[in-house]
């Protein structure tokens, strides 16, 4: 690893300047992704502002019907939050399911976004469930945050303060677990909100995206059976050594009934 | 160089360090720790596993940098002289390891385990918890055996 300059701020305006007038300096969150990354030197940046001692940035809290994951909040935390236990369970669920319980403890909601992995689990909760994205300079709908692989709406030196999740009447995270990694090597994220079903997918293709046909389908009427004969393309699906296009596509149809059968709390449906 | 303070076993310990400096390779190569092992220094094996105000991390992807004014344990911090943790006890009478390599990563884990889900786990839970710690000697049998055990012992601690 190359050697760097580092900032650990204690403020969040310390942090913002630093940022503002570094750009290229990296943030740091938990580090779960960025350190092996600098690591193996596939990232180079002149310093690093490490965000881990801006007490700000940790907790979570209900105002109204939101449920608010400040950003440096660890997995642990939210797999175990009460608050999030009661207002979203999928949540807890998802959160409890990343990595290893190691990684848990270290790794957070907010660098998790801010990566947008295309195989990480959060993106498609905060897609699914029409999360906004609230930064040090303005808020970004989830619709508009995620563009590409590893690429965000967010602008050099823009940190992620927190993660609004408006209640959904319900929701469920089912993941496909790569064996080794334990990343998703497809994750479906769905969720009835108030604005209708939001059914997200990821670690299929470059980026999280929504299944708008499952979505449609689903809007009349929230059942697993509403899917029947709803394939996938295998256009767009990422193809590797673990699993080919064409696999990707199908784990995305069984899964995404496995998901809505979740979010109802139907017991698990037998292999047809 | 910027500077490093943090407490280590109970010792506070000031000192001079790169920025990329790692907590593995300060507790290893800068304070001669290296009951801390590095297996696969990309964050998969858990051979590393420290704990970091009380949680279990990975010291080789954990800046040293960023543990400014924390507190670490190590393997080394476990044992009250000659009388070792009941978890490290417990790997020793269940015969918890071959070659040893993995030992202190799973220690430290099965610690953390133990904080996080209680006295009483059972085989699926720490099979689960494991999860971020590997063995490529003892296919794991003995190990859960020995946590299941050192869970129950930590609770005369």
């Amino acid at each position: 690893m190359h050697d760097f300059l580092y900032q650990r701020p204690t403020q969040l305006p310390e942090a913002s300047q630093w940022a503002k007038e570094h750009v290229d300096y990296k943030l740091l969150a938990g580090g779960m992704s960025l350190i092996p990354s600098l690591k193996m030197r596939l990232s180079q940046p002149a310093g690093l502002i490490d965000l881990s001692a801006i007490d700000a940035l940790k907790g979570v809290r209900i105002e109204g019907d939101e449920l608010i994951i400040k950003a440096m909040t660890p997995h642990a935390e939210v797999a175990i939050d009460k608050n999030v236990r009661q207002g979203i369970r999928a949540l807890c669920e998802l959160a409890a399911g990343i990595g290893d319980p190691l990684v848990r403890n270290r790794g957070t909601i907010g660098g998790s976004l801010a990566n947008a992995d295309p195989a990480a689990c959060y993106p498609s909760a905060v897609l699914a469930l029409n999360a906004t994205i609230k930064t040090n300079q303005r808020e970004i709908a989830a619709d508009q945050f995620f563009l590409g692989l590893f690429e965000t709406a967010l602008h050099p030196g823009e940190i992620i303060t927190e993660i609004r999740f408006p209640k959904p009447k319900a929701a469920a995270y089912w993941k496909f677990r790569q064996p080794a990694s334990r990343f998703s090597l497809v994750g479906v994220f769905v969720a009835q909100t108030n604005t209708g079903v939001r059914v997200a997918i990821t670690g299929a293709a470059d980026t999280v995206f929504r299944h708008t046909e499952a979505e449609q389908r689903l809007n009349v009427q929230f059942h697993p059976s509403a899917l029947k004969g709803l394939f996938m393309s295998e256009k767009n699906m990422n193809s590797d050594i673990h699993a080919s296009a064409q696999y990707r596509a199908h784990c995305i149809d069984v899964i995404t009934e496995r998901a809505v059968a979740m979010a109802l709390n139907l017991p698990p449906q037998k292999e047809s | 160089m910027p500077n490093v303070s943090l407490t280590i076993n109970g010792k506070k310990i000031s000192q001079p360090i790169e920025a990329r400096t790692l907590l593995v390779q300060l507790l290893r190569d800068q304070l001669s720790l290296t009951g801390t092992h590095v297996g696969c220094d990309t964050s998969q094996c858990g051979c590393c596993t420290v704990h970091l105000n009380g949680k279990g991390v990975k010291s080789c992807a954990v800046l040293a940098l960023s543990c400014q004014d924390s507190v670490i344990t190590t393997i080394e911090g476990l044992a009250e002289g000659e009388t070792l943790h009941p978890m490290q006890q417990a790997f020793r009478e269940g015969h918890a390891l071959q070659c040893g390599f993995c030992t202190p990563g799973m220690i430290m884990a099965g610690i953390d385990m133990v904080k996080r889900k209680g006295y009483e786990l059972d085989e699926k839970t720490v099979r689960e918890e494991l999860e971020g710690n590997l063995c490529r000697c003892t296919g794991y049998h003995t190990i859960v055996k020995a946590i299941q055990a050192g869970a129950r012992a930590m609770k005369n601690l």
